[in-house]
């Protein structure tokens, strides 16, 4: 008699069954890479602000106008995602396919005002080590903005082709973890660019 | 073979004997006159006693370690060596886990524990002694690293008291000098193994230290940090000398070039082909890209403390810099065997 | 098509005597034959190997690199390379073995043995598996095209700006560099995420985590580390390719940049890979010393948390590599004190070796031989880290060879003779054949004599003031006989290391036939076949203790079963279990082969090549083939149990 046998024979999920997945664990740890590289991203920006003694940081403070819509944009975004994966969970496939479509294009809309607000920056990425950091750090956020978008483009075809239910939508939970990944990492980003220079008691 | 070996070792290493060796292999390290002729070995030089303290506890500390762990090794290794050969596998007996000396492993770790927090302790309080000089610095330099040689600006509040020389320091015995690190290109370090520790010369910072002499002598120095092709030829000296002698030099090092040397051919000739690079103080040679020449005689070594600076070195260095320095910033010049010897002369006044 | 059900009860049956059984499950499990089997392969036992040999390769060519050198420093002011050459050599000496050789070895026992250790048929991500060696083997060519055009990155493996910036370096030397070197950190990282997800998923049931092999917690823990750290040295080499080709100013001080933040970055990961370079070895050793030793190991729990801590410890003692730079004396202190606190936990795994060989009953293997002079190379390698730990004194050894001897003594000590160990032991198991112990016992002398001839002088040297990266030295330095001795020793080891392939390539052929358990060892890989089958194990195992295969000797009471449990021959199955106690959870399906992983890996290659040549549409064009090769790859699969439904 072996150690399984001893228990009541459960029926046990077969295949990529919700939190079971392994492609979920997988995206767990993939944040967790991630969310590290942003750490990094961030401490340079720190670590080049405490120590630029001579100049001003940042060379000007940065205009809230349009980052602060574009973040409540992407706050709502998640909210979509969310409602889109609460349908897939229910089988509901219209929910589905209008959650990650709104998410795509709250997603597309971010993007749009982010590159809009880069075009109106008075410095570019050569202008200082200031410049290079906002367009790198901000750049990096949007790339993974962007390879978001893709995911849940995938989503959304395979959502309308019907493999996704209230048995099998690993996927459709994936791909909204790491929608609300870059989501959190947004806050970080805008706390520390955005925000830090009127903390620091400049006017 | 083996086992008449295995028993004769055993055998030999009485506790006496082993003992006996240890010594003699610990003694090595202790022996001063070996150890003299290393220019650039620090165990036995004239900087803060207490880092020289420091570095021999926690070296011995470290031999005693290996020691103690082979020896524990060997035995525990030894102690089955003779023990009858065993039949087949499977019939093998295994230790059960009820012979499980975990105390031994915390015992240990204990142990380990104590002489690292002491370790700390000493480490900090020696940190904390040498992080400022002794007392308040009498001298002040400043040393910009290029690729590959030291610029050494002597400081005074005082801007005629203000000069410039390269890759040899002179310092008064028994006082501390303020160094300030600063460096033209790469990363470099300021070593000088027999006064004080490392520091490096990073772009874009100023960094501090001190030194101090604590008997005459001249002591080496090396750059210590990766720098390009000729990391391995980037040497300096510190010359420390009596209050007197270092007051002769640097005034000496403050006057500029005599004019007896106007219009001589060695003259023209370096104007045409060194003052690009090169200053000599009082002349048009104004160049900021090598060393400054003024008083190039007053040293011991030329290309930063790769070659003696005597007749036969410095000519061969001027006709062809990249033989000795591959890569050095030093061009090969083109240069004829008349005008080699003719600006040799001139550089031989520069005292 | 089969249907999948959303779930089921799975069968417990016997393994012993169904050769039908077998015949079932090799249908599902093995790689077809030919040129397609073998490019598309996801079996982690094939993968395994083959990373262990090319990681092998890549120790030959670093070994190369460095015979070389130590011609060239034998005897003072020699001529035998230009200083350019020099530096190119002993930049990709340090490259390649740090990062090449020294982690894809240990990754590559590892991908082949965790499943095994943990009783389950494959790793988490088996195509994931695939895709990390391709990514391990092509940029490792990568780099090495750069010798092709005789620009071989040359600032050092540290790689400091500004002299790796592209005015003091214009050429494609540290473009190689970078860019090898983040296509590497791709393969690293999706690694170690695969062996998280395994080593806390797919356990055999009942292998609680203090039932874990402490091979596995070698293994976990670098994994996480690696998740958290490789960011950072792929974030500093993307950010210095960005410094040289796109007028960025982070590490340029002229322009406001700060030429720290490398080091920072840099160390903040490069500390933390000295660890993982070296944890997985350390516990290699802790796995199979008692087995040579006939006992337990003393102390696992003991063990494990030191592990963990000395990882966890990693992470705060970056700055002991920048004690010269010039930052604040309670900065100093704060990493200094951290730098010699870790050395407790280290401790702990040699006492509790020492103890296992002390109560134990050796068996003088040249595996228990490597290990005992791994033993005192580890001591060597750990004590001249003390010394450097604390600040005043690391002020003179910083940056001479007493750090070169220290770095080597944790490398080729902590981690090589380990390895060595390992491939002793682990050999029979992978081949089916044991390697001849003559051979081994006479390669093992070479070695340990050769390393200890070769790399003790140099803590002298290093204490005799000479520094490190240096194409040559005069005679009056005092360090002439050392370096002779020096290079003689690394010949030495080289030939040591030559005797070990031989017996390797020759025991292949005519070494003794090993079964399944030759050690009579006590983990669940000596239960199966040498090699094992394709599936691993006709049944999922259940264990109830550490050493399953020696309960019954033990005498403990604990009731593993390795031949009765769930069958899962469904299809190509194997079981996911609770991270903590190990409980039955998911029936997982698993991939087929495929050459998805290769296409990708190619595809990639083809994008860091186009960043290397600044072709932009090409890159473009890269990218999308990326795209492609990813979605087909993730595209949902019935067989995988990804479809809502079943077929109709």
């Amino acid at each position: 008699m072996s150690l399984v046998e001893e228990v009541e024979p459960r029926r046990l999920p077969v295949g990529s069954i919700g939190h079971h997945a392994t492609g979920w664990w997988a995206m767990l740890c993939g944040i967790v890479t991630e969310g590290a590289l942003f750490g990094y991203l961030l401490f340079s920006y720190y670590y080049s602000a405490m120590q630029s003694h001579a100049e001003l940081w940042p060379p000007e403070l940065p205009h809230l106008s349009l980052a602060l819509p574009n973040t409540i944009v992407l706050l709502v975004s998640s909210g979509a995602i969310w409602f889109g994966e609460r349908g897939a969970k229910r089988g509901n496939a219209r929910e589905e396919l209008l959650g990650t479509a709104a998410a795509i294009i709250l997603g597309i809309i971010f993007v749009t005002v982010q590159f809009f607000e880069w075009h109106n920056k008075p410095f570019s990425i050569h202008s200082s080590a200031y410049g290079s950091l906002y367009f790198t750090i901000t750049g990096f956020h949007m790339a993974h903005v962007m390879v978001g978008l893709l995911i849940l483009l995938a989503i959304l075809i395979w959502c309308w082709r019907g493999y996704f239910g209230p048995h099998r939508h690993a996927y459709v939970s994936i791909a909204a973890i790491y929608w609300h990944f870059i989501d959190v990492v947004w806050l970080a980003v805008f706390f520390t660019i955005y925000i830090t220079p009127y903390l620091s008691g400049r006017s | 073979m083996w086992p008449e070996l295995r028993a004769g070792l055993s055998g030999w290493l009485s506790p006496s004997r082993t003992i006996w060796l240890i010594g003699a292999f610990l003694a090595q390290f202790y022996c001063a006159p070996a150890r003299a002729n290393a220019p650039l070995n620090y165990l036995f030089g004239a900087g803060p006693r207490n880092v020289s303290t420091l570095t021999w506890g926690v070296l011995t500390i470290s031999i005693i370690v290996v020691v103690i762990v082979t020896g524990l090794l060997l035995f525990a290794t030894l102690k089955s060596w003779n023990r009858p050969a065993s039949p087949a596998w499977k019939e093998r007996e295994l230790v059960p886990r009820a012979t499980n000396p975990v105390a031994v492993v915390y015992a240990g770790l204990i142990l380990s524990t104590a002489v690292l927090l002491g370790v700390t302790i000493w480490t900090m309080m020696t940190l904390a002694d040498v992080a400022a000089p002794p007392s308040k610095p009498t001298v002040s330099i400043e040393v910009t690293g290029h690729e590959w040689w030291w610029e050494i600006k002597y400081l005074s509040s005082d801007p005629s008291q203000i000069f410039t020389t390269a890759n040899e320091i002179h310092i008064p015995v028994g006082k501390p000098v303020a160094v300030r690190l600063q460096s033209a290109d790469v990363i470099h370090s300021f070593w000088v193994p027999a006064l004080s520790g490392k520091t490096d010369l990073i772009p874009g910072q100023i960094n501090k230290t001190w030194i101090l002499a604590d008997r005459p002598g001249t002591f080496r120095g090396q750059c210590a940090e990766y720098c390009g092709l000729q990391h391995a030829h980037m040497g300096l000296k510190i010359i420390a000398t009596s209050k007197n002698d270092f007051e002769a030099w640097r005034k000496n090092q403050l006057q500029s070039e005599s004019e007896k040397s106007i219009g001589s051919a060695g003259q023209n000739v370096f104007m045409q082909k060194c003052a690009v690079c090169h200053t000599v103080r009082g002349t048009r040679a104004g160049g900021r890209v090598g060393p400054d020449l003024t008083h190039l005689m007053t040293r011991t070594t030329i290309a930063a403390g790769t070659l003696p600076n005597r007749p036969g070195y410095l000519s061969g260095w001027i006709a062809d810099p990249q033989h000795v320095k591959p890569g050095s910033k030093m061009p090969r010049l083109q240069i004829d065997g008349q005008q080699l010897a003719e600006v040799r002369t001139y550089l031989e006044a520069l005292n | 098509m089969t249907e999948i059900e959303y779930d089921r009860v799975p069968k417990v049956v016997e393994a012993i005597g169904r050769p039908e059984l077998s015949a079932r499950l090799r249908s599902f499990w093995e790689s077809k034959p030919g040129l397609y089997g073998w490019l598309a392969t996801v079996d982690h036992k094939t993968l395994g190997i083959r990373y262990i040999v090319t990681a092998f390769i890549f120790l030959g060519l670093g070994g190369i690199e460095a015979l070389i050198m130590r011609i060239q420093l034998a005897q003072p002011n020699e001529h035998v390379l230009t200083p350019e050459e020099y530096n190119q050599l002993f930049t990709m000496h340090g490259i390649t073995m740090i990062l090449w050789y020294a982690l894809p070895i240990l990754t590559g026992f590892s991908v082949y043995l965790q499943p095994l250790l943990l009783g389950c048929r494959d790793m988490a991500l088996p195509r994931l598996n695939a895709f990390t060696y391709w990514v391990f083997l092509f940029s490792g060519v990568f780099l090495y095209a750069s010798f092709l055009i005789g620009a071989a990155p040359d600032a050092g493996w540290f790689n400091y700006v500004p002299l790796a910036s592209i005015e003091q370096d214009p050429g494609p030397n540290i473009d190689f560099y970078a860019l090898a070197n983040i296509f590497l950190g791709i393969s690293t990282t999706l690694g170690g995420v695969n062996f998280i997800v395994t080593i806390l998923r797919f356990r055999a049931p009942g292998m609680s985590i203090n039932h874990l092999p402490i091979m596995s917690w070698g293994t976990l823990t670098i994994s996480v580390a690696s998740v958290l750290s490789i960011p950072a040295v792929s974030l500093a080499f993307f950010l210095l390719w960005m410094d040289r080709h796109f007028g960025t100013h982070f590490f340029d001080p002229a322009t406001g940049g700060q030429p720290l933040l490398w080091q920072h970055l840099f160390w903040l990961w490069g500390h933390p890979w000295v660890y993982i370079i070296v944890l997985p070895a350390l516990s290699m050793v802790s796995q199979a010393l008692p087995v040579c030793c006939r006992r337990p190991l003393v102390g696992y729990s003991l063990v494990a948390l030191a592990t963990v801590l000395t990882m966890v410890l990693g992470f705060g003692v970056w700055l002991h590599h920048m004690f010269a730079t010039g930052l604040p004396t309670m900065a100093l202190a704060f990493f200094s004190a951290v730098s010699l606190i870790i050395a407790i936990p280290s401790a702990v795994s040699l006492f509790s070796w020492l103890a296992t060989i002390w109560t134990g009953r050796p068996d003088f293997t040249t595996t228990f031989y490597f290990f005992a002079g791994f033993i005192i190379v580890f001591v060597i390698g750990g004590v001249s880290g003390f010394m450097t730990a604390s600040v005043p004194v690391d002020w003179q050894l910083t940056d001479t060879y007493f750090v070169v001897a220290h770095i080597h003594y944790v490398l080729i000590g902590w981690n090589l003779f380990a390895v060595l160990g390992a491939l002793y032991h682990w050999f029979p198991k992978m081949s089916g054949r044991m390697l001849d112990e003559t051979l081994g016992k006479i390669s093992f002398w070479f070695i340990f004599i050769g390393f200890n001839v070769g790399f003790f002088p140099m803590h002298i040297s290093g204490l005799l003031g000479m520094p490190r990266r240096i194409y040559t030295y005069s005679p009056e330095m005092g360090w002439s006989t050392l370096n002779l001795i020096t290079s003689i020793g690394s010949f030495v080891l080289a030939i040591g290391l030559l005797i070990t392939l031989v017996n390797v390539v020759r025991s292949l052929r005519v070494g003794r036939i090993a079964g399944p358990n030759p050690w009579d060892a006590d983990t669940l890989e000596w239960s199966t076949s040498s090699p094992p089958p394709p599936y691993n194990f006709a049944v999922i195992p259940t264990v109830a203790s550490r050493s399953p295969l020696w309960e019954d000797r033990l005498g403990e009471g604990q009731k593993s079963s390795p031949a009765r449990g769930f069958v899962l021959d469904q299809g190509k199955e194997t079981l996911g279990t609770t991270m903590l106690d190990a409980v039955p959870d998911v029936i997982v399906k698993m991939p087929e082969d495929s050459l998805a992983p290769l296409l990708l890996s190619l595809a990639l290659a083809a994008l860091f090549t186009t960043m290397m040549l600044e072709a932009w549409w090409w890159l473009a064009a890269s990218a999308i083939a990326i795209l492609v090769i990813t979605v087909a790859w993730l595209w949902p699969r019935r067989s995988l149990g990804e479809i809502e439904g079943s077929t109709s």
